[in-house]
């Protein structure tokens, strides 16, 4: 035929492969800029924060000199937090992303719900606070509770779960569930015993994400009015509360230096948190995959 | 009319008592998917232990008829179907028909072999728990018959508790069957069940067709012709949403009344 004329394309060949390596070295470039920024992030936050890494920095409370500041009150504020937030934000996200994804009719009505709650995992987080000033605080009348300080999170995050979860759904072979139909399973059935396993680990990813950020989280508490100054660990979801992140921002804006070191503790502190709880979902998602 | 009559009993004069019963009837069938009519006025009767086999080339409607008689196709929201289907007399499109009593006596071999992803023991078992079954005892031999039943059992009796996955293409496929065995079912519809699998995978599934022929009735999409002739009592040809012809097998792919089905059994087109 002779469209492929082999010396031009030999001699394009040099070149083909010099940007073909060039390529490649760019995105391994963008890849290690992230992970040594990651680096200096970590070394530096924990050689200064090390100093005030100690029991005592568990077990003691707020306090106005920095040898005797601890991280306790937040450490269980945040613990309360997820209490109620993780519970509720679940079962309303997964709930919701069942419903949205295996029994709704997809018509306008369903597309319109899908592209707010879309929406919704983009709001900035301070909307959310406010709404659940006005709501919990105010119109439930709970006060600058656990309780209220929970339910704002739900809301923050439900989205995101609602999202994820109705990915990991959506990605569960239609033909192992036409198997099952196919047997006589009814759609609870089916749903329970085959598309939930197999989207569970997809879920649990997602929540843990939202979870994590939730733990990260901070203006939306601050509207509701989270407290900063705390030396007591809530009772009860009544209680006030403080938060990790809260803690942190408020030793870093004191003006003494060694205070910026007691928030570098406790930057650590919130960072092992992060790593347990993204932990607990690698073991899950691993004991689910197992069970097959 | 078309007749009922199982070909080898053909010579026999006194015929009429051993006919069969039929299993299916379907009486002025169609189905839409939205506004594209995919089966026009359909009038099929299928034969009780008999292997019922459907041609035609693809897109004609054979897996929307064959999904129709167990209402999978229902699963496509779009879908309106009219006219009727009676399974054993009742019609199974009436409201007051429940699908998951009909898929349970209807079981499904689809054309992607599509083991659920767990062992090998709890795909067979998946039917009979799903419909209450929770004896340990009976459970294993539920499994060890159906998998016995569907001729895969000295290959996997080792391997129960391993993952369906781990089996090659054809012992996923009989590993299906098995599974549909396991719920008991009168009818096995099976949509081109071989269309993925090697030539010896294939000819054991055909074999297994004729086995289990002795307590099942039959129905199954094939596009290979051949196929169709070797294993199937009788045959019916479909072509753009229409049942053209349906006879005896060996009368379809011998002596074919409708030009169209001449053409297509000959290769002319399809
Ligand atoms: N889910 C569906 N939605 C819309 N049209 C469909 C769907 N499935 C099949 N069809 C249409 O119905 C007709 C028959 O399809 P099918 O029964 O799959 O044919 P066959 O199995 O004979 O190849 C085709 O024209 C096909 O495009
Ligand atoms: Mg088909």
């Amino acid at each position: 035929m002779g469209f492929i004329n082999h010396e031009k394309v030999a001699g394009k060949m040099a070149s083909r492969t010099a940007k073909n390596s060039f390529v490649k070295g760019l995105f391994l470039a963008a890849t290690l800029f992230g992970l040594v920024v990651l680096a200096i992030l970590i070394y530096r936050i924990i050689t200064q924060g090390i100093g005030y890494l100690d029991g005592d920095f568990f077990t003691n409370f707020a306090s106005r000199r920095p040898e005797n500041a601890g991280i306790k009150a937040a450490i269980f504020g945040s613990i309360w937090l997820m209490a109620v937030a993780a519970p509720v934000s679940i079962i309303l996200g997964v709930g919701c992303a069942i419903y949205l994804e295996l029994y709704a009719k997809k018509n306008k009505f369903t597309r319109l719900i899908q592209m707010n709650i879309a929406n919704l995992a983009g709001v900035p987080s301070i909307v959310f606070g406010l709404l659940g000033l006005t709501v919990f605080v105010r119109m439930l009348e709970m006060g600058r509770s656990v309780l209220a300080g929970g339910l704002t999170m739900s809301l923050l995050i439900v989205p995101i779960i609602v999202v994820a979860s109705q990915e990991a759904l959506r990605a569960v072979s239609k033909d192992i569930q036409e198997a099952s139909y196919g047997l006589g399973a009814t759609k609870w059935q089916t749903i329970r015993r085959v598309v939930l396993p197999a989207a569970v680990p997809g879920i649990i990813t997602g929540v843990i994400l939202a979870l994590s950020r939730a733990v990260g989280e901070t203006a939306p508490l601050i509207v509701i009015g989270a407290l900063s100054f705390v030396a007591f660990v809530p009772e009860n979801i009544w209680s006030g509360f403080t938060v990790m992140p809260i803690q942190i921002f408020n030793w870093t804006s004191r003006p003494q230096t060694d205070f910026h070191d007691v928030a570098a503790a406790g930057i650590v502190v919130l960072l092992i948190m992060l790593l347990l709880m993204n932990s607990i979902a690698v073991l899950i998602r691993n004991k689910f995959s197992k069970r097959y | 009319m078309i007749s009922t009559t199982n070909k080898n009993k053909q010579a026999e004069p006194n015929n009429k008592k051993l006919q069969k019963p039929n299993v299916f009837e379907a009486k002025g069938f169609n189905l839409w998917y939205g506004e594209d009519q995919a089966l026009k006025n359909i009038d099929f009767d299928i034969a009780e232990n008999n292997v019922t086999a459907i041609i035609g080339p693809s897109g004609c409607g054979k897996s929307t008829f064959l999904k129709s008689l167990n209402r999978m196709v229902e699963l496509v929201p779009t879908v309106k179907m009219a006219g009727e289907i009676q399974y054993r007399g009742k019609n199974i499109l009436s409201s007051k028909f429940g699908v998951e009593e009909l898929r349970t006596k209807v079981g499904m071999v689809f054309q992607k072999p599509n083991p659920f992803p767990k062992s090998i023991y709890e795909n067979v078992a998946y039917g009979p728990r799903i419909h209450g079954i929770r004896d340990k005892v009976t459970l294993d031999q539920i499994v060890e018959t159906s998998l016995k039943g569907a001729a895969i059992w000295d290959e996997v009796k080792d391997r129960l508790h391993e993952n369906a996955y781990g089996l090659s293409g054809g012992q996923q496929q009989r590993l299906c069957i098995a599974r549909c065995l396991a719920i008991e079912p009168d009818v096995i519809l099976m949509d081109e069940p071989t269309s993925a699998l090697d030539p010896i995978s294939t000819l054991k599934v055909e074999e297994l067709v004729q086995q289990l022929k002795q307590n099942f009735s039959i129905v199954i999409v094939t596009h290979n012709m051949q196929q169709a002739a070797r294993i199937s009592d009788k045959t019916a040809f479909f072509l753009s949403g229409e049942l053209v012809e349906y006879n005896d097998t060996d009368v379809i792919f011998s002596n074919p009344r409708d030009n169209r089905t001449e053409d297509y059994i000959t290769g002319r087109f399809g």
